[in-house]
């Protein structure tokens, strides 16, 4: 009996060593990925994963369309899926190879960028709000006049993210317009509010974790990840919804119709959506994830963190920011430039 | 050997103190970033206390160590090919009566310094793209080149800047003793050029390791360097892991050079 | 012109082209050729979602100097355009001028050093630039930052009474721009100064020349090509500078880098972008050509 067991072993690892020509190629943001969770699949599956970085949607979609990418997979922001599908440059999902599939959360199943999941598959999601250092205001932080209409003890000491999707898409909402906006009487409000607030900024720079612990900045534009680290390092950091409405992202994982590692594919992406994987990629990106079960796996410093639960009442102030065309981009577009000339 | 008698004629006043200050000045950042690749907390800016853990972490991390070796690699291909180029381009173009075509090569070389890199890194992406699709070939070879050809002109400038009004004496008196043109090339002007190529050859290696925008857009897969894998990380906060493997690096290099400078010096 | 000389001219001609061949070869595939797709690209109608479609259009190079205003149906000139422009290029001239200020006295005492010992400065010159961009800009952060060393040192040292607000200045941006640029300025000038021939000093002094006569005179004007080279190293690179204006700068002002940037980027208009960067490539080309003309006429003349 030992001896099968001893044989079948051996066969097993046997068949482990075939696996491990296998190769899987991985196109994500960088510092998104957490490398224990990768070890795991390698060593589960004897696949070897490469991971490469971008840093912007516009990046790796233009370099995915342009052909001969080598990726197998890639994690677009929620906006940028259909416009991979519409292009041709993402195949769709056979969910028969997916036991996982049903663990994404019923809330995230009938998206309206992939009704039904059967394109994509989430990684983590998120919201864009205000982080502000509460010793130097006391008032409301639900609100986006932080950065539109800065009160008197915050101006100078203002930080605004140079992201113009997510800065546009709260200052429209802020003005009473939905996220792509295109009415002329919105947008003038827009951009008179912005350039009047903009003297009352100190920067538009990216490293709001450091400087709101180091408290260079008062506030800032802010995503809920990067404030809730900012907490952690200095606890008079709090995390504000605005109540105008806040911009909401998810980024999910898409298969490319030239992947070469369909299968190798597959193994990753059901085994992303087990809820213990999924805490761990949580644990490591900091930001929530779209899988049922995952809340049990969780660290302890997230499972209450109030950046990454939503509390109810500002539940439904949420708005996903889409990627605007044509009329809408062109206000953003033009206001963002007369913002910084 | 008239170098010490004239010492105080080729001082000039001020000179050395302002140099002191630079390298002062060119170190205190680099200081900064030593001191954070021991950083106990998680932040390239926020002092949590000493440790490793950031040598352990970039030990353990695959894809930083993987980026690091990129880059060393596509540095020095592109600085070796480039200033190869550059040379030949400069002899080419110096010393000569102006002919016609002269400001065109001279502006083809210069060339790369005058678009934003983005435009660039675009119109490589369809190019890239079209030859993979092509060849099925992703190696190295494009990044060498596409830095290559952005290197040179950073070569170029600094050795054309030495040959230009070099003595000729030496060389015609080597062409009146009847070497040949190799000869002389190579124990007459080699020699006198040699600082400008070691000036070119460094500015190309730096101009190449800072690249990100270029190589960000016609990587292939696993072809991260360490500005690329930076920028990813843009948006999300850095982490000291990249502090301690340029620390390494630094170190390595400051061993390296000793040693280097402590053979030579012995041999003389 | 005998034919000898005829027939020497032409074989100096020919191995002209010879030896700049190979780099010409390299530049067109890597930098030139793909320019070229960029000035087709600038012809053409934006795509929905980044990228052309290929659609004839002027519509981009209209963007370079003229914006339809948004909010009323009328073109008006583009003077955002043009603010972005005018704050690089000043930019980049002042950082040009300091580099040199403070690159010529390095330059001098590194090349005035024993002939061993120069190759280990120069090295010590450009080791700092082998850490990463970025690293460098975020440490150059650290330390001027309002509770950063330098402050610390300034004040316990009696020099100020309150700590210097540099973070996010023009003065921060400066600093770390002839930061980064200065190995450019440093090591072309060091090239030229290494073969000046010392003993033209001596005569200077001989002559009863002061100091400064023998700078202006007989230093400068022998080490021209270096500050040619010098300068246009800084000078043009400086005007796409993108990290720098970024970080120590605060971003609220874009540099013509970044502005090219959006339009390939969240702009989504690819076509502008390509119309202002072939802008950009002529007006530096003039520029330069004006420049370098100027610079060796007066070599000519002098």
């Amino acid at each position: 009996m030992k001896r099968i067991l001893g044989a079948m072993a051996l066969l097993m690892s046997g068949t482990a060593m075939a696996h491990a020509e296998g190769e899987l190629f991985l196109y994500n943001w960088g510092n998104y990925t957490s490398p224990e969770m990768i070890k795991k699949f390698e060593e589960k599956y004897g696949v070897k994963v490469t991971i490469t970085d971008f840093d912007s949607n516009d990046t790796a979609l233009a370099k995915v369309e342009a052909g001969a990418s080598g990726f197998d997979l890639v994690v677009p922001s929620a906006g940028f899926v259909g416009i991979y599908a519409e292009k041709g440059l993402i195949q769709k999902l056979d969910l028969s190879k997916l036991p996982n599939h049903k663990n994404i959360a019923p809330e995230w199943m009938n998206v309206e960028w992939d009704p039904g999941r059967e394109w994509s598959i989430p990684w983590q999601w998120g919201s864009t709000g205000m982080s502000v250092n509460v010793k130097d205001y006391s008032g409301d932080i639900n609100t986006s006049d932080i950065f539109m209409n800065p009160p008197a003890e915050l101006v100078g000491k203002i930080n605004v993210i140079p992201e113009m999707g997510d800065v546009m898409a709260l200052a429209t909402m802020w003005a009473g317009g939905e996220v792509c906006s295109e009415d002329p009487a919105v947008m003038k409000k827009v951009r008179d509010a912005l350039l009047a607030a903009k003297p009352k900024w100190m920067s538009m720079d990216y490293s709001t974790v450091e400087k709101m612990i180091n408290h260079d900045y008062a506030a800032t534009v802010d995503w809920n990840g990067s404030a809730m680290r900012a907490r952690l390092g200095n606890p008079d950091v709090a995390y504000g919804y605005p109540k105008e409405g806040y911009g909401l992202w998810m980024d999910n994982v898409v298969l490319l119709a030239d992947a070469k590692n369909v299968d190798n594919a597959y193994l990753f992406l059901d085994f992303i959506m087990e809820p213990e994987n999924a805490a761990a990629l949580s644990a490591f990106a900091r930001y929530a994830n779209g899988i049922a079960g995952s809340d049990a796996f969780m660290p302890e410093d997230m499972k209450a963190a109030p950046e990454i639960i939503t509390p109810a009442e500002f539940a439904d102030k949420g708005h996903f920011v889409t990627v605007c065309t044509g009329k809408a981009l062109e206000y953003q577009t033009a206001i963002w430039t007369e913002l910084q000339k | 050997m008239a170098r010490a008698r004239d010492f105080s004629v080729t001082e000039l006043p001020g000179a050395t103190l302002v140099s002191m200050l630079v390298f002062v000045a060119l170190y205190a950042p680099i200081l900064v970033l030593i001191v954070y690749s021991f950083n106990a907390g998680e932040s390239v800016a926020v002092w949590g206390g000493l440790s490793l853990d950031w040598y352990r972490a970039a030990w353990a991390n695959d894809q930083v160590k993987e980026a690091t070796w990129v880059s060393l690699k596509v540095a020095t291909g592109a600085a070796v090919l480039s200033t190869a180029l550059a040379t030949m381009a400069a002899l080419g173009t110096t010393r000569r009566p102006a002919f016609r075509g002269q400001t065109f090569v001279y502006v083809m070389i210069n060339q790369p310094l005058m678009v934003p890199e983005i435009v660039t890194a675009v119109a490589l992406l369809l190019v890239t793209a079209a030859i993979k699709k092509a060849t099925g070939y992703t190696g190295l070879g494009y990044l060498i080149v596409a830095h290559a050809a952005f290197c040179i002109p950073f070569a170029y400038l600094p050795i054309r800047a030495r040959l230009e009004g070099m003595d000729l004496t030496l060389e015609t008196a080597a062409a009146d003793l009847y070497a040949s043109r190799w000869q002389t090339f190579r124990r007459v002007t080699l020699p006198l050029l040699m600082p400008g190529i070691l000036a070119g050859a460094m500015l190309a290696f730096v101009t190449s390791l800072d690249d990100v925008v270029i190589t960000e857009f016609i990587k292939s897969p696993g072809q991260d360097t360490l500005p690329t894998y930076m920028l990813g990380q843009l948006r999300r906060a850095m982490k000291p892991d990249v502090n301690a493997i340029s620390t390494l690096l630094l170190a390595l290099t400051l061993v390296l050079l000793s040693a280097f400078f402590l053979l030579t010096r012995k041999r003389k | 012109m005998s034919p000898a000389e005829e027939a020497v001219r032409r074989e100096n001609i020919k191995s002209a082209w010879q030896l700049s061949a190979p780099a010409l070869l390299v530049l067109t595939v890597a930098a030139v050729g793909p320019l070229l797709i960029v000035l087709v690209y600038s012809f053409l109608t934006p795509g929905t979602h980044g990228n052309v479609e290929w659609v004839f259009s002027l519509e981009g190079w209209r963007g370079v100097l003229f914006d339809h205003d948004i909010f009323e149906d009328k073109l008006v000139l583009a003077d955002g355009n043009l603010t972005i422009f005018w704050r690089s290029v000043k930019l980049s001239f002042i950082t040009t001028v300091l580099t040199f200020i403070v690159g010529f006295p390095t330059a001098w005492f590194i090349a005035t050093r024993s002939p061993a010992s120069r190759a280990g400065w120069l090295f010590l010159i450009t080791i700092p630039f082998w850490t990463n961009l970025l690293i460098r800009t975020f440490a150059i952060n650290q330390i001027i930052r309002n509770e950063g060393v330098l402050n610390t040192l300034l004040l316990k040292a009696g020099l100020v009474s309150a700590p210097l607000q540099l973070t996010y200045t023009d003065t921060a941006l400066l600093i770390g721009m002839v930061y980064v640029y200065l190995p450019l300025m440093v090591l072309p000038l060091f090239a030229t100064i290494d073969r000046f021939d010392m003993r033209l000093l001596e005569a200077g002094y001989d002559l009863y020349a002061s100091r400064w006569q023998v700078l202006r005179r007989v230093i400068l004007p022998i080490i021209r090509p270096g500050i040619v080279a010098g300068s246009i190293l800084v000078f043009v690179p400086c005007l796409g500078a993108y990290v720098t204006p970024r970080i120590l700068g605060g971003g609220k002002n874009m540099m013509i880098g970044n502005f090219i940037e959006l339009q390939f980027g969240q702009g989504k208009n690819w076509p502008l972008g390509a119309a202002l960067s072939v802008t950009l490539l002529v007006i530096v080309t003039i520029a330069l050509l004006v420049y370098v003309k100027a610079i060796s006429g007066e070599r000519k003349n002098g």
